[in-house]
């Protein structure tokens, strides 16, 4: 997902002139070929993302669309009041490509690992934020970027995910995709977790619940006439992410459907990241069942809301 | 030495946006007057009547808190009314207690947060280079300000890139909110720091409009490295109770008689 974020950025910058990259202090060979094909472009600036992100700000205020790469949690946590003050007071369109969102650095531990992002990126007004489920569709998120006039929080996963998506759906920044039909329950998901939810409504469909699943690239701006439009005539609903279940998606779905249609509220759970940092390493599958977010779970929470 | 007219004038609007909004930093204002009007009275390329012009020169005050010194000299060059100045800090104006890019004409960035400043002008002078424009970048941060880390980041990479495009002014008075810089951060040797993260440097009395006019016709310093002046002012300059007086960084609740006393001094 990440290759293919980069290789966007390195497509957009041939395309598109205001394009610039601004990278941290990454891998070596990181986008090697808009650095070779456009050096004034491409921009290294070390391990500094206070600097980074204000500097972004700054080409973005003459006319660039930089796009910001490093990994998640000092993309948010170390310069939250330069992503607050450089890039939404200001509302300048400038890019934040987060790389390990969830428990993707789960053997480096909790320093690294970005489970908060979505809920404090969501906080801030004039953010964008989107986590797609697969390499397919960041490509088709990363080539819809060049317009939109905001600044946009991109959530990347793991990489080599299976891919889920399909072409036929699309990609329009704010609007949920509906992946599969169900009339018992529906999942609502973001990010890889759209990968679980599909492989347990399949695990459901065998023991004769007929569950679906919408997705929810976009978390902010969040779509609630897509959402509840895909969950209002199930019995029970449960959300899924791979984020501390304070103020992520689960939380963004409960504020909806308070403000708009609170009769829904009673068939809403919620599967995610307990409120407590990772005391565990391992794997990020290792991690994912020590926090409880697997198909096993994710079948529980269903049934249990649906009275089985 | 004895301020002339032209600088009694630009402090005279400062107090009468403080007699409006009844609060300000005047202390971190009157450090950094002469060292804005010689900017736009000398130095700076700009159309009051087309702020956004893109061959302007781009100023950005870092340290936002003083921002009455900005809007003063932004109303004596026309970018809006004079008579706009006492709506400072009421609801609907456009003049807050920290400057907004996008509501007050000629303001390039919205700060106050501090250590934003120098970043985003790096950027911007980054973005003059890409588009080969002559344009320049100047920032003017406050020395409480450069205790934040960001400014060094921002330094290094302003070496590194060799911006001779942009240029840091440091007020230095060499007071902060709670005391004496020397005593909280000592920011000393404050010109061997900039020397030392790439910049050539030079000093200045931040109040000596002939010595600031001299100094900026040497910009740049160097063909290869970005400009970092460092002016030596005094906290409250021109008023005698609020010269080096840590209580007089920003004051609210003034009254009538606070006011007119501050008059009484020019």
């Amino acid at each position: 997902m990440r290759k293919t974020a980069l290789d966007c950025v390195y497509k957009l910058s041939k395309i598109d002139e205001r394009v610039v990259f601004v990278g941290s202090d990454l891998g070596p060979g990181v986008l090697d070929k808009m650095k070779t094909e456009f050096p004034q472009r491409f921009f290294m600036e070390g391990v500094s993302e206070q600097y980074i992100v204000g500097m972004a700000a700054g080409l973005a205020m003459e006319g660039y669309i930089p796009y910001v790469n490093t990994i998640a949690t000092f993309l948010t946590r170390r310069c939250y009041e330069q992503v607050a003050v450089d890039l939404c007071i200001h509302d300048l369109p400038v890019r934040l490509i987060a790389n390990g969102g969830g428990g993707v650095y789960a053997p480096l531990g909790p320093t690294h690992l970005a489970i908060e992002d979505i809920a404090i990126m969501r906080a801030l007004p004039n953010m964008a934020v989107v986590a797609p489920c697969d390499a397919d569709e960041m490509n088709r998120l990363m080539m819809s970027t060049l317009e939109w006039p905001h600044p946009i929080y991109i959530r990347l996963g793991k990489g080599g995910d299976k891919i889920v998506s399909e072409e036929k759906n699309g990609f329009e920044l704010g609007k949920s995709i509906l992946m599969r039909s169900g009339t018992d329950g529906m999942f609502v998901t973001t990010g890889v977790m759209t990968q679980l939810a599909l492989e347990t409504a399949d695990l459901l469909k065998r023991d004769g619940v007929n569950v679906g699943v919408v997705h929810m690239h976009t978390i902010k701006p969040f779509d609630a006439v897509g959402v509840i439009s895909a969950i209002e005539n199930v019995k029970a609903v449960v959300t899924v992410e791979e984020h501390i279940i304070n103020g992520g998606l689960g939380s963004a779905l409960l504020e909806t459907c308070s403000d708009l249609r609170p009769e829904l509220l009673p068939k809403i759970a919620r599967v995610g990241i307990p409120d407590k940092f990772a005391t565990e390493y391992g794997s990020q599958n290792s991690l994912l069942k020590h926090w409880g977010i697997t198909s096993d779970t994710l079948v529980g929470a269903m049934m249990k809301k649906l009275g089985g | 030495m004895p301020m002339d007219d032209r600088s009694k004038l630009l402090r005279r609007y400062v107090i009468d946006a403080m007699r409006g909004g009844g609060r300000g930093h005047l202390g971190s204002s009157m450090s950094m007057t002469e060292i804005l009007r010689v900017l736009y009275d000398s130095v700076l390329k700009y159309d009051s009547k087309d702020p956004e012009s893109t061959d302007r020169d781009r100023f950005v005050l870092s340290k936002g808190h003083g921002c009455l010194a900005l809007y003063a000299i932004l109303a004596d060059k026309g970018f809006f009314p004079v008579s706009e100045l006492e709506s400072f800090c009421r609801p609907t104006s456009r003049l807050g207690g920290h400057p907004e890019r996008g509501k007050v004409p000629g303001v390039e960035a919205s700060t106050g947060a501090l250590g934003h400043g120098l970043p985003i002008a790096v950027g911007l002078a980054l973005a003059m280079r890409l588009q080969k424009r002559k344009s320049r970048v100047f920032v003017l941060t406050g020395d409480g300000e450069i205790n934040e880390g960001s400014n060094w980041e921002a330094g290094m990479a302003a070496a590194k890139h060799k911006l001779s495009n942009l240029t840091v002014m440091v007020d230095y008075n060499k007071l902060q909110s709670y005391g004496k810089t020397s005593e909280v951060l000592d920011l000393e040797p404050l010109v061997d720091k900039f020397k030392s993260f790439g910049f050539a440097t030079d000093e200045v009395d931040g109040h000596d409009v002939a010595a600031l006019e001299a100094i900026f016709k040497k910009l740049p310093f160097s063909d290869s490295a970005p400009s970092a002046i460092i002016c030596h002012t005094i906290k409250g300059k021109g008023f005698p109770f609020a010269e080096g007086n840590p209580e007089w960084h920003h004051k609210s609740g003034m009254t009538e008689t606070d006011i007119q006393q501050m008059y009484d001094c020019l």
